[in-house]
């Protein structure tokens, strides 16, 4: 049934099939197609040569070119930080303090760290540095820790009750639940709005001035101004972590949240935890 | 042609059509299968890889449950963009416990491969439970029910001995403890010693702030901070990796 067979009508050859008489017409490819398909398979020999591609017993074949994609990323980092080898170098020596002492270095930290900033810490510091409840602004003047350069950068290096870095800042306001009554725990935190606001009933204050100066004068201090070794926020202020008012400050004396930071030197490296502070030294708050 | 002219031999022979076509799926279907049993070789040899704890693995759940990988990926591709914003690209061997992976192939929301470490376990509850009050711009829905819901330690270990029948290396010790364990990872209080032998790193707390009772939300939580934290990047050959 394959004999060459002409059709009659269009002077194509056909198949060589015959179903009851029919006949299938066998046109040939375009050749332009032909020869693309040709090439495309040619190519794909090339390629797998070139470029790692069949799967051995051990490992896959790695090509002539030695291509990898996890090598060009590295390549592509070496680059990148050998075109900012310059400033690199210097931030890698430099105090933060030198650093932000050096103009055309100081312009490089902010925008690396500006950048840095956005990547990793306006989950909770906000994109505007503006903080959220629980979480501190920094763009104002109140610093739990401290608002040097050297502050910051020791800060962002270990963290704040950051379980795993050793050299964290770390402190505890105890849970004054178990060691106060609801009624001086209502006359503290009466006390403690005083300072920066009114009351509901004048007559807590005083009551609360004592049971201030027996249990929080400690870390807080006598003045209530704060003590920046311990974390001890300034209470005479308008600034509030975790709320203003007297019922949500006898929540936090009640049962204190203390806010946990994680250390950063480890997972960004020095250098970009330098830019980092610099960065957040110049938003407003800095010292 | 000549053998081109031969069909017509296959064509009306119905058993030789049938040796033929089997022999067509046989070659298919070694090219596909047979690498399958080499997989092994495609993973990097790294220090510190785990398989998850009790607790961690609720998390899994829980995160698999809700759907999580819809939006969020496990996978960061050794880009220069993705290694510098995430850090390191993962390797294969981070995802081998994971059945099934959770690497993704939509970003609506970040990466989260090395999401551990990176948030304290307040923030984690906060933004889990209202995801605007901590990040405006956010479009991720509120699951605020997790730290209602208690999860039951009772007869957990099933789950890890599924995972054992997919190839999960969890040792019988691990498999008995697997109900105390669980409970024990989210009570800061409890004796860990024998947990974090048998898990290292495992990272311990009362997660979402309610000490009183184990729930989803610190089972997800301690999921998230273990994400990507396990690798000792400082043993790790990466020229040995090179793919």
């Amino acid at each position: 049934m394959t004999e060459k067979h002409i059709d009659e009508i269009s002077g194509v050859s056909t198949t060589g099939h015959e179903w009851d008489g029919i006949r299938e017409l066998d046109n040939p490819m375009p050749r332009w197609w032909l020869w693309t398909f040709y090439a495309t398979v040619l190519w794909a020999i090339g390629y797998t040569v070139a470029y790692p591609a069949w799967p051995l017993l051990t490992s896959a074949t790695k090509g002539v070119l030695d291509y990898s994609s996890r090598g060009e990323v590295k390549q592509e980092l070496a680059a990148a930080s050998a075109a900012q080898e310059k400033y690199i170098a210097a931030i890698k020596a430099k105090s933060v303090d030198e650093i932000e002492a050096d103009g055309s270095l100081r312009d490089f930290a902010t925008a690396a760290g500006a950048a840095t900033f956005r990547v990793n810490c306006v989950q909770c510091h906000g994109s505007g540095a503006q903080g959220s409840p629980g979480f501190p602004n920094l763009n104002d003047d109140e610093w739990l820790w401290g608002g040097s350069a050297d502050q910051i950068y020791k800060t962002v290096t270990h963290g704040i009750r950051f379980a795993d870095d050793a050299d964290t800042r770390t402190s505890e306001m105890p849970a004054f639940a178990e060691m106060l009554s609801a009624v001086q725990i209502g006359d503290v935190s009466a006390y403690v709005a005083s300072l920066s606001g009114s009351v509901s009933d004048p007559a807590k204050v005083e009551p609360g001035a004592k049971i201030y100066a027996d249990n929080c004068a400690a870390c807080h201090g006598a003045n209530a101004k704060g003590n920046r070794e311990l974390g001890a926020p300034d209470l005479t202020d308008a600034i509030w972590l975790y709320g203003s008012g007297e019922r949500a400050i006898a929540q936090q004396v009640r049962a204190p949240k203390n806010g946990v930071m994680p250390a950063w030197g480890a997972r960004l490296g020095d250098v970009k935890v330098k830019e980092l502070a610099v960065y957040v030294h110049s938003l407003g708050g800095g010292e | 042609m000549a053998l081109m002219d031969k069909h017509a031999l296959i064509e009306r022979n119905a058993t030789l059509l049938l040796v033929g076509s089997f022999l067509v799926v046989t070659i298919g279907g070694i090219v596909e299968i047979a690498p399958l049993f080499y997989l092994e070789n495609t993973i990097e040899k790294v220090e510190g890889m785990r398989p998850y704890s009790p607790l961690e693995l609720a998390g899994r759940n829980i995160y698999i449950r809700e759907g999580c990988y819809l939006c969020h990926s496990q996978m960061i591709r050794p880009f220069r963009d993705e290694v510098e914003r995430y850090g390191h690209y993962s390797l294969a061997a981070e995802s081998m416990y994971d059945h099934p992976f959770q690497w993704g192939s939509k970003r609506t929301g970040p990466d989260l491969a090395r999401v551990g470490d990176r948030y304290s376990n307040e923030w984690h509850v906060q933004h889990l439970s209202d995801p605007r009050s901590v990040v405006p711009e956010s479009i991720m829905p509120r699951y605020a029910f997790l730290k209602n819901v208690p999860l039951s330690p009772k007869g957990f270990s099933t789950q890890l001995v599924a995972n054992v029948d997919v190839g999960v290396p969890y040792t019988q010790e691990m498999i008995d403890n697997a109900d105390i364990d669980l409970a024990a990872q989210a009570n800061p209080s409890a004796d860990t010693s024998a947990l974090t032998k048998r898990y290292p790193k495992a990272k311990i707390g009362d997660f979402d702030g309610n000490p009183q009772q184990v729930t989803e939300m610190d089972a997800l939580v301690a999921y998230l901070q273990m994400l990507g934290t396990l690798v000792d990047f400082s043993t790790y050959d990466e020229a040995g990796g090179y793919r």
